[in-house]
């Protein structure tokens, strides 16, 4: 089943980092191209790119928010010559995602963006130019379960891990007409992709409810008490699944977790052990690169005791 | 009409006697509670066109008032009283009034479009609840919130330079709202996170304060998605003012 799924285009894609992974989510951007460098996978970083607009743009306008989505889109398929675009940032990925659904299926949109289009002098984006993928998607499809497992030099073994998928990487279910798709895809209601490849590293999945609980990154500030009662759920969820790390792919919901779990700490005296680490980070961890090298130092949250404990640093 | 279910109702429209006789049947004790009679008589029957002129409320129409928004919504399960469906139902009535009543809480959606996921007729509810906050803060019936405060930083960002500097966009979100940045919760944090950084890093965070990232030739992006917004913003007034005068 693995090796019907392996796509061989995947060896190069175009690559957007996104803003946030030039922020605080800097240790992401920096194990995931570990990562790849170590498979031999390549990365080309999208000219020029621009901001996708989170999830704050659509709420001033959704075809704004479209329009920065397909110029990065735009600039992948026509000035690079690209057919794949990854993303790991759940936000980047569901607004490339989203903007793909809204210019197959409306005509307002198409019409909108073709106009800004031609007023930047820019190409135009066609629905298909190219396709979207995450840094799941990715890993999963380029590289498989089987051949990562044969390249692990460092089991992840006694590490038990919760994954955490987040809302944007599976919902909602349109926007991603290739999941749910049966044998060998990813599932909206309970994603698999993160667990599959930790699995192969050697990891000891938890079973998890909460994957795709919300952590309440949109008012990550602007509504404090909210997502910190949200992320605490889902941090006590993964302590009572006796989970030593929650595995994150977003750097939104990762440093969400991360801020919150200090501030639950030091607003509510509840303090939760769950370590939170990039997938990417553990995955590299797994090949034998250093933590330094996968920027684990640079996590709020403080992995390196447990790791050293467990015996992978 | 004798209710049991008082929980459902909001207290202030039960009316309970102590004692009642109805056509000399004593319905006194379990029976004698009942529901004000009311009549509204001042429908906003533009409401649901005012909303649906706001960012995510284009598909408001759609809703069959199924409940399964309400039903799988994170912001319910902490908060009974945040009810998507609800409110869809007194926009589309044009109960304004009724729908002021949660006025404070409507801008918490947190956006995890579980509704949009779920919902059979593609209301797109996650985007109907933005258009509610705005069309509240458009009227006058709340200030901005802090969300819209959030929005309109990293909006104005990205229209000047095409990307977003998160330092940037904290400090300027505290400033604006007035809060402090001296909180525990937050110096704790970064206390962890400068232990952590390399101190390449920091000085490259440094000087982004000074050299913003930026998307190079960004004028022309700058101007079309202006336009855009303008002309929005011209469409809704018209809308707004269009109603207020009939
Ligand atoms: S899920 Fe959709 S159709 Fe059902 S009540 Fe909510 S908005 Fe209406
Ligand atoms: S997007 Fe908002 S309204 Fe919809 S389920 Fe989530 S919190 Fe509730």
């Amino acid at each position: 089943m693995n090796d019907r799924t392996m796509r061989d285009e995947l060896q190069t894609v175009a690559y957007y980092p996104g803003c946030a992974l030039e922020g605080t989510g800097h240790a992401y951007n920096r194990s995931t191209k570990r990562i790849a460098k170590k498979l031999g996978l390549n990365l080309v970083e999208i000219d020029n790119w621009n901001c996708c607009g989170a999830m704050e743009v659509k709420n001033i306008d959704p075809e704004v928010q479209n329009y920065l989505s397909v110029r990065n889109m735009a600039i992948a398929k026509h000035k690079m010559g690209m057919d794949v675009v990854m993303a790991p940032c759940n936000g980047c990925y569901h607004n490339l995602k989203k903007a793909e659904h809204d210019v197959t299926h409306k005509e307002e949109t198409r019409k909108t963006l073709k106009k800004m289009a031609d007023k930047t002098g820019q190409p135009e984006y066609k629905p298909g130019d190219v396709e979207t993928i995450h840094a799941l998607d990715w890993i999963k499809h380029a590289i498989g379960e089987e051949n990562l497992a044969s390249r692990v030099k460092h089991s992840l073994s006694g590490l038990k891990i919760a994954n955490y998928y987040g809302c944007m990487y599976t919902r909602p279910r349109h926007i991603f007409p290739e999941k749910d798709q049966g044998e060998g895809s990813e599932s909206t209601s309970k994603p698999h992709f993160m667990d599959d490849l930790l699995r192969a590293a050697g990891a000891e999945i938890v079973e998890f409810p909460l994957k795709t609980a919300c952590c309440g990154g949109a008012h990550t500030l602007s509504d404090c008490d909210t997502s910190t009662r949200l992320v605490l759920n889902i941090l006590q969820a993964a302590e009572v699944c006796s989970a030593d790390v929650i595995a994150t792919e977003c750097p939104t919901c990762h440093s969400g977790l991360e801020m919150h779990q200090i501030r639950a700490e030091e607003t509510l005296g509840v303090k939760t052990q769950p370590v939170m680490l990039y997938f990417t980070q553990l995955l590299g961890l797994a090949l034998g690169i250093s933590p330094r090298q996968l920027g684990i130092h640079e996590n709020i949250s403080q992995s390196l005791g447990l790791l050293r404990q467990k015996g992978l640093v | 009409m004798p209710i049991h279910e008082e929980s459902l109702i909001r207290p202030e429209n039960l009316r309970k006697h102590e004692e009642l006789n109805i056509d000399n049947v004593d319905v006194s004790g379990h029976w004698s509670t009942f529901i004000e009679t009311r009549s509204v008589a001042d429908y906003n029957e533009n409401l649901e066109r005012e909303i649906s002129a706001f960012p995510g409320g284009a598909y408001i129409h759609r809703c069959w008032q199924c409940g399964a928004c309400t039903n799988s919504c994170t912001v319910n399960a902490i908060n009974p009283d945040f009810n998507p469906r609800y409110w869809i139902y007194l926009a589309r009535l044009g109960m304004e009034q009724e729908l002021l009543r949660d006025k404070e809480i409507i801008w918490q959606c947190v956006s995890c479009h579980r509704c949009t996921h779920v919902c059979p007729r593609d209301v797109e509810p996650e985007g109907v609840m933005k258009a509610l906050s705005h069309w509240l803060e458009a009227k006058g019936h709340t200030p901005k919130s802090q969300s819209q405060h959030f929005d309109e930083e990293f909006y104005q960002q990205i229209l000047e330079t095409g990307k977003i500097e998160e330092g940037r966009i904290v400090r300027n979100f505290f400033n604006r709202t007035g809060q402090p940045l001296k909180q525990p919760w937050l110096i704790r944090m970064v206390k962890n996170l400068i232990r952590g950084l390399p101190i390449m890093l920091m000085f490259k965070m440094g000087l982004s304060t000074l050299f913003r990232p930026k998307t190079k030739d960004w004028s022309k992006s700058k101007h079309s998605i202006e336009e855009l917004i303008e002309m929005r913003e011209l469409e809704r007034k018209k809308i707004l003012e269009g109603n207020e005068a009939s």
